[in-house]
């Protein structure tokens, strides 16, 4: 058996020593936030005070933020609560996420280099129909960062409002709902080094909530029923704390490594290349299907992914690259994810690896024009 | 050496995983998404995969082996659903497994083994593969109530020489289980899956009828010579040699009526005395495990699953392999006549429609 080399942090990513200790400290607590008593303040506490930090971290007032199970949790509320009376308008790359919570969305499309259409929005938004349409911070799969700040100030010109995915853009670059101007935003706890099971819905001041998805006994100010995680909540906070504190610029030229080793052998990368997170490669081998690619990468002891899994763990055609206009180079492609924790000897593995993989899938290809 | 496991999920294709593993081998396994499970069974919110393809990753995480899931659901719906549809369509009476078998199973999978290193593809047939002097040979199973080498039989030499038959020497289904039982895994007193896969509780007709609705619409069931006799509900409910839903048809001048073709065409059934047959029939898609011959052979051949060989001569004749049975029989066009010496596959082919 091979050392494994993980390089799938966009799908969840090990959890970061000063999450795991206030996580475990926070475990020592007793009680529910809700409670009269001493034991239910002092959990609360601690939730109130992660509440502020991630918060503070992410550009809002403390009382705008409504912790919820995860970012899947946190798209369908804010699509719940802020759709209305209005149109959906979503782009073309959107998770999962948003797109079952979206039924029946109008779909702004993206370019080859994966952004989104800014002139096509500006379109949908000017017949002045109320309109909540949701932009992701940055793509999952390609890594490439939305123009989310044009996106926010054209809802902001037509009355629209503007929800935002930003689970895997935070953490690795800055993100602030102030700044950006959207409406609300959505963050995931375990993709930024936390742990899973946690995530949360940050709300402008003026961002409109008619009803939570889950009401029960009126927690998170109504806005989300439920005893909440504490324990969970605590290593959030520490994850953010410790994510301000990376260097991203370290994982960005690891990350730039990988995909020299991967170019040298005739792969193309998918996506802007100046406009992407640190971490996130997307890396096709043209003639060679993606999930033969993460299988035999697999047995090489490198973890990466391709596509979307389902829960059945099959690998399909990722919805974001045709929507790009990949063609056949959409079922060809991996995402390449650099965790927190990445280290050079990693990035050496891989290269090793990928070679080895490439020579056997495509050793016609290889000897030909690709690698001249 | 590493070998790829095609893992189903049921208590054959695990033992083989278990064997193998527990030979040292390192097993991979890998299990074919072929069809929406929770679309075939029209559950709603029933997951995609279905509970074969997690009773296989509970197998793989028992044994401790890596495990993988591909998804062939569109190449099955193309190789296989369709054609099977269009083959009811055209009067005959289809065998999906083989084609199975031929495509997505060893073909696209022996391929994926040798992308991943593999040197072998281990299934959980009930065939054996032996060495012989020319090669790779085909051989019926030692247990003959689960021998599966009519399914088998358009298995390429190529193919063979990479595969392993694991359960081909397994004494009966009851050594399989207790293979199954001592390696600690779950499904171990599994139900055997039953009929056609893709086939929710046996009402092929449905699927049938969305693909091709023409082979349900309704028509005449005449006698050899014309007379109309009765009527049916859709060619693709019959086949030949069936004696059942033929109604009022079914008794014909004191004697019992069997369908003995069906015209597309026209839609109609055409029906004869039970005990009316054929010698001669002619095949396509013909797949030979030895050198093709170049005179008659002699040999035996079933033309169904589950019957007794019987005695024919197989010619090739400018390039058309006819073969002669020597006493008559009711071949049905879309099954396959599958050639045997002794023990031995020698090869097969589909049955045509246009028994001569």
């Amino acid at each position: 058996m091979h050392e494994t080399h993980y390089f799938d942090a966009n799908a969840s990513q090990k959890l970061c020593p000063a999450a795991r200790d206030a996580i475990l400290l926070a475990f020592e607590a007793v009680g529910n936030p809700s409670s009269v008593h001493r034991p239910g303040r002092t959990v609360r506490r601690i939730m109130e005070d992660a509440r502020d930090v991630i918060a503070n971290g992410f550009g809002l007032q403390s009382q705008d933020l409504v912790f919820t199970s995860g970012g899947t949790e946190a798209d369908a509320t804010a699509i719940h609560a802020m759709s209305v009376g209005r149109r959906l308008i979503i782009s073309a790359i959107e998770h999962d996420a948003v797109r079952s919570a979206a039924t029946g969305a109008v779909i702004v499309p993206v370019g080859r280099n994966g952004i989104a259409d800014m002139e096509a929005l500006e379109t949908l938004l000017s017949d002045g129909n109320p309109s909540l349409v949701c932009l992701m911070l940055a793509n999952n799969e390609t890594g490439v960062v939305q123009p989310v700040e044009q996106a926010a100030a054209l809802c902001r010109r037509y009355g629209a409002l503007l929800h935002v995915d930003a689970v895997q853009a935070a953490g690795r670059i800055p993100v602030r709902l102030d700044l950006l101007g959207a409406h609300s935003l959505a963050i995931s706890s375990h993709k930024l080094g936390g742990p899973a099971g946690v995530g949360a819905l940050l709300l402008a001041p003026d961002a409109p909530f008619t009803a939570p998805l889950v009401s029960g006994g009126g927690q998170e100010r109504g806005r989300r029923g439920g005893t909440p995680p504490v324990a969970l909540i605590a290593g959030f906070a520490a994850a953010v704390l410790a994510g301000q504190a990376a260097d991203q610029q370290r994982i960005a030229t690891l990350r730039d490594a990988a995909e020299r080793a991967a170019l040298a052998c005739g792969a193309v990368v998918c996506g802007d290349p100046e406009h992407r997170l640190p971490n996130t490669s997307c890396i096709a081998l043209p003639g060679v299907a993606a999930g033969v690619q993460v299988i035999a990468l697999d047995l090489e002891g490198i973890a990466v992914s391709a596509g979307a899994a389902c829960s059945s763990g099959k690998v399909q055609t990722s919805h974001v690259l045709q929507a790009m206009g990949l063609g056949t180079l959409a079922g060809e492609a991996i995402r390449v994810s650099l965790p927190w924790n990445v280290m050079e000897a990693d990035i050496d593995a891989f290269a090793i690896a990928y070679r080895r993989v490439a020579d056997r899938l495509r050793p016609t290809l290889v000897q030909g024009h690709a690698r001249s | 050496m590493r070998i790829v496991v095609a893992m189903s999920g049921g208590v054959d294709s695990s033992a083989v995983a278990g064997l193998l593993h527990e030979q040292g081998h390192e097993v991979i396994g890998v299990t074919l998404q072929l069809y929406d499970h929770g679309a075939a069974t029209g559950r709603k919110g029933a997951c995609c995969a279905g509970q074969d393809i997690h009773d296989a990753r509970r197998v793989a995480d028992r044994l401790g082996i890596s495990h993988y899931v591909i998804d062939a659901e569109e190449r099955f719906a193309k190789a296989v659903i369709a054609g099977f549809a269009d083959s009811y369509a055209n009067g005959e009476t289809p065998v999906p497994c083989i084609t199975c078998n031929q495509t997505v199973k060893f073909a696209d999978l022996s391929v994926l083994a040798r992308d991943l290193g593999a040197e072998r593809l281990a299934t959980g047939h009930y065939v054996r593969r032996l060495d012989g002097p020319d090669g790779a040979e085909l051989h019926r199973a030692v247990d003959p109530a689960r021998d599966q080498s009519w399914f088998l039989f358009a298995t390429t030499r190529q193919q063979l020489d990479m595969c392993l038959f694991p359960l081909g020497g397994m004494e009966d289904k009851r050594a399989v289980r207790d293979v199954a039982q001592r390696l600690g895994l779950g499904v171990a007193e599994k139900p055997d899956s039953q009929d056609i896969c893709f086939v929710p509780a046996g009402s092929y007709a449905d699927i049938i009828g969305k693909i091709r609705p023409d082979a349900l619409e309704a028509g005449q069931i005449v006698t050899a010579d014309g007379r109309v006799v009765g009527s049916h509900d859709g060619i693709a409910r019959y086949t030949v040699g069936q004696g059942k839903r033929l109604g009022d048809a079914a008794m014909l001048d004191g004697q019992r009526q069997v369908v003995i073709s069906t015209e597309p065409g026209r839609r109609r059934v055409v029906v004869g005395p039970r005990g009316t047959g054929t010698r001669m029939m002619t095949l396509r898609d013909v797949n030979w495990l030895i050198p093709a011959p170049a005179q008659d052979l002699r040999c035996a051949v079933k033309l169904r699953a589950r019957e007794e060989p019987r005695a024919a001569i197989v010619r090739i004749d400018s390039g058309l392999t006819t073969v002669v049975l020597d006493e008559p029989a009711l071949p049905a066009p879309g099954q396959a006549c599958v050639f045997y010496l002794e023990e031995r596959i020698l090869g097969g082919g589909i049955i045509n429609r246009s028994v001569v």
